[in-house]
């Protein structure tokens, strides 16, 4: 397991991966500090958030941010009127979210793998355009595709339902760049051809030879997929209106904005608990996952 | 490079592995692109209908005076904040790179884990932070009984966005230079501490060259990101109304054209200049960036 991947991260770049790298240098208690600057500015609005989120709409103005409230933590209760406000609304969004990021992701990730590998261990006619296509479309910003996408599936009669946050999702050109240069270096040539030798169908050595080969790639690339699918915010903004379908991120900007509309529900506190309710998950997979995509990134960035 | 990895010969086969992706793409890629093409080319009006007007939106649009300054708000915003974001990224890099820090992961994980948080989330919690009357920057000002400027006002709101991307993105930028400095053979430290090399030096003229397309990959991701910039400014529009403006950036303009305007053709133009401009920005910066090597 560690072999397989550590492996590509190595490739033609390091004499040994069992050598340890620069035993030379000493540790540094300055550089540490100075880096530690870096450190505190990005924990400190984590910090702040899971403070914050034990403190009640009173606490949220009276006591100091950074600490808590004396005397009331209201993590629990705040976590219950979280899940139960508006008939539970929390809750749907949660599954919507989860639902579009199982099937955007998984299938973005299918489909960067899939076309990653025939990029890589094909020779097809048309397959230099294919390339240039999808690099120029990198560049294209794809927040000024929206509005346009918007229109064209109106028109399909496809807002506002599930399909309009999910389709947009399936395609990631960094996700397709990836496994292709993963392939490269993964798996070798002569394997494929020793299997069709042996008389294997095409899609029988990639499912049963490849992907287990292209593991840390596609946890990378799936990983990628999902953050970006998790915290799409403008494509569900402009494609839904029935709140039923939102993700978590447009309806906690719901909530939050619901305070600025006269007579709204000031729910500071829920906005607050509901945000820390929808990093965790993410947080939690990249922390677990950690080893896998660190190396699969690395073997992405070997090539440039 | 593709080709010399595969000596097999050309057949259809391969369309089958790549046929899915393309379709898919053509339909929330190229069609959108087309169809955007098609729209900035009419113009729908009250009386007389929809009627095709040429390139009258693109003279529309470049002499838009709420265009352009969005075009400039964003460009200062690239200037300014990319640099400071991408400096930050690399001396991290480098420093957990060194070997030298103590409890090197917990800082590489702990710096990068902004980017899993979602952009509104983000943009929630620092509207927060930001806020003079129940947030961080109000309750120091009553601990110490100063005003210190506020962060939301229209003179700070950009510089108070910029700090919000670069939260989110110093640590995704760090890891992709890390990434980079980590495929460095030892054997070239080696050969230049014979040498006589000291860390600056060896940073000068063996890291800081190896990771060159790293470095133009960063680049050219963070000037697409900020000419897209939307999340942020929209978000922040909840709590400072009077800062941000229908047309704040291009992509704030554009929306706000087709979802409250309903001005879906000149939307569209507005959609493509932007994105012609970025592409050429951003192939310029991969030409100069590839070039000198």
């Amino acid at each position: 397991m560690t072999t397989m991947v550590t492996a590509p991260e190595r490739t033609g770049t390091h004499k040994s991966p069992l050598t340890p790298r620069k035993p030379r240098n000493r540790k540094s208690v300055v550089l540490t500090l100075v880096t530690g600057i870096a450190l505190i500015y990005s924990l400190i609005p984590l910090v702040w958030l899971l403070i914050n989120s034990t403190k009640t709409q009173d606490g949220l103005a009276s006591s100091f941010g950074l600490w808590f409230d004396d005397g009331h933590f209201a993590l629990w209760d705040n976590i219950r009127e979280t899940l139960t406000y508006n008939d539970g609304i929390f809750v749907r969004w949660l599954g919507n979210t989860l639902f579009y990021v199982i099937v955007g992701a998984g299938g973005a990730t299918f489909l960067a793998v899939l076309a990653g590998y025939g990029l890589a261990k094909f020779d097809f006619p048309g397959k230099k355009g294919v390339f240039a296509i999808v690099i120029g479309a990198v560049a294209v910003p794809g927040t000024a595709l929206a509005v346009p996408t918007f229109l064209m599936f109106s028109k399909m009669g496809l807002t506002n339902t599930p399909w309009a946050v999910i389709i947009p999702s399936l395609i990631t050109p960094f996700g397709l760049y990836l496994m292709w240069t993963f392939t490269e270096q993964a798996i070798p040539t002569e394997i494929i051809e020793a299997a069709r030798v042996d008389g294997a169908g095409e899609f029988r050595i990639f499912f049963r030879l490849a992907v287990p080969l292209l593991a840390p790639g596609i946890v990378t690339v799936l990983l990628f997929s999902m953050v970006a699918t998790w915290n799409n915010y403008f494509l569900p903004l402009i494609m839904l209106k029935d709140p039923d379908w939102y993700p978590l991120t447009v309806g906690l900007n719901a909530w939050n904005a619901q305070a600025q509309t006269a007579g709204g529900d000031v729910v500071f506190n829920l906005v607050i608990t509901g945000s820390m309710l929808t990093i965790l998950p993410l947080l939690a997979a990249f922390l677990l996952l950690q080893r896998y995509w660190q190396s699969g990134l690395a073997a992405g960035s070997v090539k440039e | 490079m593709a080709d010399i990895a595969v000596p097999r010969r050309r057949s259809w086969t391969g369309w089958r592995f790549v046929g899915p992706f393309m379709a898919v793409f053509a339909l929330v890629f190229l069609a959108p692109i087309v169809y955007s093409i098609y729209l900035s080319l009419f113009k729908n009006r009250l009386i007389g209908g929809n009627s095709f007007v040429g390139l009258d939106n693109y003279q529309q649009a470049l002499t838009d005076p709420n265009f352009w300054s969005s075009v400039g708000r964003v460009s200062i915003f690239l200037v300014v904040q990319v640099p400071i974001m991408l400096f930050i990224a690399l001396l991290v890099a480098l420093a957990i790179d060194s070997g030298r820090l103590y409890g090197k992961s917990f800082f590489r994980i702990s710096i990068f884990l902004p980017y899993a948080v979602p952009a509104v989330v983000a943009t929630l919690m620092w509207g927060f932070i930001y806020g003079t009357q129940f947030g961080l920057v109000g309750n120091i000002n009553d601990a110490f009984n100063i005003t210190l400027p506020d962060p939301l006002s229209p003179s700070l709101i950009l510089t108070s966005i910029g700090n919000i991307v670069t939260w989110e993105f110093v640590g995704y930028n760090m890891l992709i230079f890390y990434s980079a400095l980590r495929t460095i053979p030892t054997t070239l430290y080696e050969s230049a501490e014979i040498d006589g090399a000291g860390e600056l030096r060896i940073i000068r003229s063996i890291k800081l060259p190896a990771i060159r397309g790293a470095l133009v990959i960063a680049t050219i991701f963070s000037i697409i990101g900020s000419f897209q910039l939307f999340n942020e400014p929209s978000i922040l529009q909840n709590v400072a109304p009077n800062a941000i403006t229908t047309y704040f950036t291009p992509n704030l303009y554009a929306y706000s054209l087709s979802f409250s305007g309903q001005q879906y053709n000149y939307s569209a133009t507005v959609a493509i200049v932007m994105g012609v401009i970025t592409m050429v920005i951003a192939y310029v910066v991969q030409l100069r960036g590839t070039k000198e090597s």
